[in-house]
């Protein structure tokens, strides 16, 4: 199904605002930062997974030449224990300001214990290294199972979990909820045909190129700027009010440019060590940089864990029943991605009788963030596997099946609510006659190596929030567009084509800005795959009111009563006088002469967006001597809603895709016995290059969202949720041998081999 | 970062003098694609980091028969010299696959050499071609076979105040062939898993003169296995006598498990690429 509305910019590709500044290196990030008289920071992490702080003595350093201001949590504000939603993800800033900065004792590798602001990072540095801590190091555990086990050391002191309404009488349980519908012991009674297994996932880092960073002053007067690179500049004034117990209105946000996000850039990590160490130095300037090392060991990743499913068929193809248990390592503290993963669980199938219990475990890791779809892909791996497993037994058609079982409009989704009007079926559809399924795969090329073909469903929510946009129009009939959305995709265009669609100029003629917290109203996180959606219907507000603000303007100008002054097609004119008439820039050049400047604002506050269905198809081709696994075909295939640039949302689609593709293969945490990770490079954290992948093909089906003016849906986060359960059934397609536990690398593919064969 | 001094040397005497001077607080620097990386890394400090890029010695690429190449010339200029591609095959495996395009134009073999990890690259197949180290110091000179350079991880045979000076590969005897390959899990930018390299000299009947084959990544240093060669020599270029070689690599490595590879991989890949690169040798040295 297509969206049939007929658009003038809508639709179209025209060159991003944002992408000279871009390829000739001008645009500036968190690292470009320099001001006058600015101090270097460096911090002192935890070389332990798990220690406890004795005593730390800063003298050596604070005696270095070049030293301004030294710090350790002694210096951090007393944060309240309350939880505040974030758009993506609550936060507790207690748990916070221990995170930022541990306060008794590390619960992770490069757990930050102190910090240092001197006139040079190489000062800096060895001001750092002199700092003394006497360590007390404890038990580590890493995975949720040795984590909740009842002997394991309790990771944050005092916590106690909630289990289904109860105090958790293990020390590790961030939380256990359930999800329950139907009848399903029944379900299951009723079921002719049931598989079971167990998926275990490794815990994976978004992968962004820019480094965090943060650069503060906090001045005499109590107030705090602080330049950083974020996907929510006013998300980031939240935690640095909650962490540094100031109002928000004495902090401003400057967010720079953004190398990359998926998830990992809302929370804060060297932003208040940088305000911090400012106050300390008198108000001067700190910037504060994570290197790689830094970043794998003490930014947000997304959690490993594992899914374990159990499936109900019966004897028509349909599935009646399913059991799931999901247990997430949160990190070290309690808040990992499970609630949403239970929302997404079920989501590609309507099947009446579902449990679904979702564990957050903490464990002497990272504390995880948001990764694109946080969740989707995990139980994706689980129930899209098992779904291939099941056809494979019944000898069922894998896409007719899921058309067979399909959610749809008035479906209920596994955690409760009733699904809309959203395009699973039709992004189905469209799999099955793409081209590439209807391709044939030399399965035996001759070459010593075999080849397979896998297909997956995947399904992300999306989510709506809080949205600002200024608009006002120049004399040259352009319009600045002011916004508070960080740009991590290319959301400054889409978001500018939405004004230009309704004001009818072109998209070029929509000069989109993103600013500081003090210069638009409160705008969410740049995440949730909210922004083309939540933003641009702000943008498509703002313009409606510059439309009303201007055709006040015409009839002034033509003397004639409003509501005979229409709009159409970027043209003013008399609904009567056919001589009256006026583009948007010929009225925009009168403004001055008639009343002065026209501007206007959109406000949003969504609370539902619609969510998206992805299906990729995979074609592997595996050396079965070494098990080295390459990618040789791949088309990704969604329900977009309404693709407002198409370039981007195949870029999304694309991106995700690869980033699947990444964790299936070879990404992990690879954490040695001490609790550290042993791979803390790019070197050895192994994400795919250009060399490993082949052109993702995209299928763009648009479904237009109900919930939107111009149809849009959030694009984002489905792509990277088909992948790792799209490779698992194109391995086991290539070689007859299911792979449960990601990455599946080759090690993993030679072991199951030789299990296979004996 | 400690901060150490940076000399520009011109020649040899500048750079003796230097390393004498400060003894093991003193490194020569040629790409600096290691060196740096570990200077920042805090692995160790210097008080001195000799830059030897200017030192003529350390430029010369002369094919004369053998081959002398410099400690200082950079893969890429090695592997574009087309006499050295004509005559050396089975290095240019390996000078190609070294990082990416920019590493290539600041490495040399001999730094991969000198900072002897396990599985650097280039060093199986220096063994294979039967190379020598030229060392050189201001006490004197003296030469060590590349399988004997190697002590353990990151260590060498060098002394305090010692450097490599040059590499010398012997002329390619006439019936000669040799071939590297690793294993990686993408397809490039990426360590070895496990790497082999194997060469094989064919007799005017077609038998197995010499054969040689070193593997890396799977002990504490390059390994070269002298069995292979004991059980080669003499007999016929055939798949199941290079199967047997494989099986003899599969049981003398000595891997370690870790974020690259476990143990059982890296054997079973020890025999398969052990298997592959004699072939392939065997292919060259056929086609002369």
């Amino acid at each position: 199904m297509v969206a049939t509305q007929e658009y003038k910019v809508i639709g179209t590709r025209p060159i991003r605002h944002d992408g000279l500044d871009k390829v000739t290196g001008r645009a500036i990030y968190g690292a470009d930062v320099k001001l006058p008289g600015m101090l270097y920071g460096a911090v002192l992490r935890s070389p332990h997974a798990h220690a406890r702080i004795k005593s730390i003595d800063t003298s050596a350093a604070e005696a270095m030449a070049g030293v301004i201001a030294v710090m350790t949590a002694k210096d951090m504000p007393e944060a309240g224990d309350e939880l505040v939603d974030l758009g993506e993800g609550a936060i507790n800033f207690s748990h916070a300001s221990d995170h930022i900065m541990a306060m008794n004792k590390a619960k992770f590798k490069g757990h930050p214990v102190a910090a240092v602001a001197a006139i040079s990072t190489n000062v800096a540095r060895e001001a750092v290294a002199a700092i003394k801590v006497d360590w007390e190091v404890l038990k580590s555990v890493v995975t949720v199972d040795e984590a909740m086990a009842p002997d394991a050391p309790a990771i944050v002191d005092g916590w106690v979990g909630d289990d289904l309404g109860e105090k958790s009488p293990l020390p590790n349980v961030g939380s256990h909820f359930r999800h329950e519908f139907g009848d399903i012991e029944k379900g299951f009674a009723d079921s002719t045909t049931i598989i079971e297994h167990r998926y275990d996932l490794a815990m994976v880092h978004q992968g962004y190129i820019e480094p965090h960073n943060g650069t503060a002053i906090w001045d005499q007067d109590d107030r705090v700027r602080v330049w950083t690179s974020t996907q929510g500049s006013f998300t980031v004034r939240t935690q640095l009010a909650g962490v540094l117990q100031l109002d928000e209105s004495r902090i401003k946000v400057i967010p720079t440019e953004i190398g990359g996000g998926f998830g990992g850039k809302i929370p804060i990590y060297v932003e208040p060590l940088a305000a911090i160490l400012s106050k300390k130095s008198g108000g001067k300037p700190v910037r504060i940089l994570m290197d790689r090392a830094d970043v794998f060991e003490a930014s947000g990743p997304t959690p490993g864990g594992w899914v374990s499913l159990k499936l109900g068929v019966n004897d028509d193809g349909k599935i009646i029943a399913g059991d799931a248990d999901i247990r997430f390592d949160a990190g070290g503290f309690p808040g990992s991605p499970v609630g949403a993963a239970a929302m997404c669980m079920f989501s590609c199938y309507d099947i009446p009788n579902t449990r679904i219990d979702g564990w957050d475990i903490i464990v002497n890791k990272p504390k995880t963030a948001a990764y694109r779809a946080p969740g989707s892909t995990h139980v994706a791996y689980a129930i899209e596997s098992i779904v291939d497993e099941i056809c494979e037994k019944l000898n069922l058609d894998p896409v007719q099946f899921r058309l067979d079982n399909a959610s749809k409009e008035g479906t209920r989704r596994g955690d409760g609510p009733i699904f809309p009007r959203i395009g699973n079926i039709e992004t189905v559809e469209a799999a099955r006659d793409s081209a590439h399924w209807n391709s044939p795969l030399d399965k035996n090329p001759g070459n010593g190596k075999v080849r397979g073909r896998g297909i997956a469903s995947g399904y992300w929510f999306n989510v709506g929030l809080k949205s600002s946009v200024n608009l006002s129009v120049n004399t040259d009939g352009t319009v600045m567009l002011i916004e508070g959305s960080t740009d991590i995709g290319g959301s400054r265009t889409s978001i500018a084509m939405q004004a230009a669609e309704v004001l009818g100029i072109s998209a070029e003629d929509v000069i989109p800005t993103v600013v500081d917290t003090d210069s638009v109203g409160y705008t969410d996180v740049t995440g949730g795959s909210r922004t083309t959606y939540a933003t641009g219907f702000a943008a498509y507000k703002a313009a409606q009111s510059l439309i009303e603000e201007l055709t006040t303007r015409a009839s002034t100008i033509w003397d004639i009563p409003e509501d005979e002054v229409g709009f159409e097609d970027g043209k003013f004119s008399s609904k009567t006088d056919p001589e009256l008439s006026m583009t948007f820039k010929e009225l925009a050049g009168k403004l001055n002469e008639t009343g002065g400047p026209v501007s206007s604002t959109g406000a949003v506050d969504l609370e539902n967006a619609g969510g998206g269905f992805a299906v990729h198809i995979c074609d592997l081709e595996i050396d079965p001597e070494t098990g080295k696994t390459d990618v040789i075909r791949y088309t990704a295939v969604q329900d977009v809603g309404k693709a407002i640039h198409p370039s981007y949302v195949e870029g999304q689609m694309q991106g995700g895709s690869v980033q699947g593709i990444g964790w299936a293969l070879n990404e992990e945490y690879f954490m040695n016995d001490d609790g550290q990770m042993a791979n803390s490079s790019y070197l050895d954290y192994r994400m795919p290059t250009t060399l490993d992948l082949p052109e993702i093909e995209t299928v763009l089906v648009e479904v237009p969202n109900p919930l939107h003016p111009f149809g849009v849906r959030g694009v984002g986060e489905p792509p990277i949720v088909p992948p790792v359960a799209a490779v698992a059934n194109a391995i086991h397609d290539a070689l007859g041998i299911r792979l449960r536990q990601a990455p599946m690398n080759p090690g993993r593919i030679l072991e199951a081999l030789k299990e296979n064969n004996g | 970062m400690h901060p150490f001094d940076f000399v520009a040397a011109t020649s040899v005497a500048d750079v003796n003098s230097v390393l004498a001077q400060h003894g093991n607080r003193a490194r020569p620097l040629v790409g600096g694609t290691d060196l740096l990386v570990q200077l920042r890394g805090g692995r160790f400090e210097l008080d001195a980091v000799v830059d030897i890029k200017s030192v003529p010695e350390a430029n010369v690429l002369e094919l004369n028969g053998s081959l002398k190449m410099g400690s200082a010339v950079p893969l890429a200029e090695f592997y574009e010299n087309q006499g050295v591609r004509n005559a050396y095959p089975g290095l240019i495996d390996c000078a190609e696959l070294v990082g990416g395009i920019q590493i290539q134009s600041r490495a040399s073999m001999a730094g991969n050499l000198c900072n002897a990890t396990p599985s650097g690259d280039t060093i199986c197949p220096m063994i294979v071609h039967s190379a020598q180290v030229h060392i050189t110091s201001a006490k004197g000179d003296r030469t060590v076979a590349v399988e004997d350079f190697c002590t353990g991880p990151g260590r060498t045979v060098l002394e305090d105040g010692e450097w490599v000076l040059d590499i010398t590969f012997p002329a390619p005897a006439s019936g000669f062939g040799a071939a590297y390959e690793r294993f990686i899990p993408r397809n490039e930018m990426d360590i070895a898993v496990v790497g082999v390299a194997s060469s094989v000299t064919l007799d005017g009947s077609g038998k197995i003169a010499d054969a040689r084959v070193a593997l890396a990544a799977v002990g504490p240093t390059p390994v070269f296995i002298r069995d292979i060669t004991a059980l080669l020599v003499g007999k016929e270029p055939t798949e199941e006598n290079f199967v047997a070689a494989g099986k003899i690599a599969h049981d003398a490595v000595s891997p370690i498990t870790d974020m690259r590879g476990t143990i059982e991989q890296r054997r079973h890949l020890s025999g398969v690429l052990t298997r592959r690169t004699l072939t392939k040798a065997a292919e060259r040295a056929k086609a002369g």
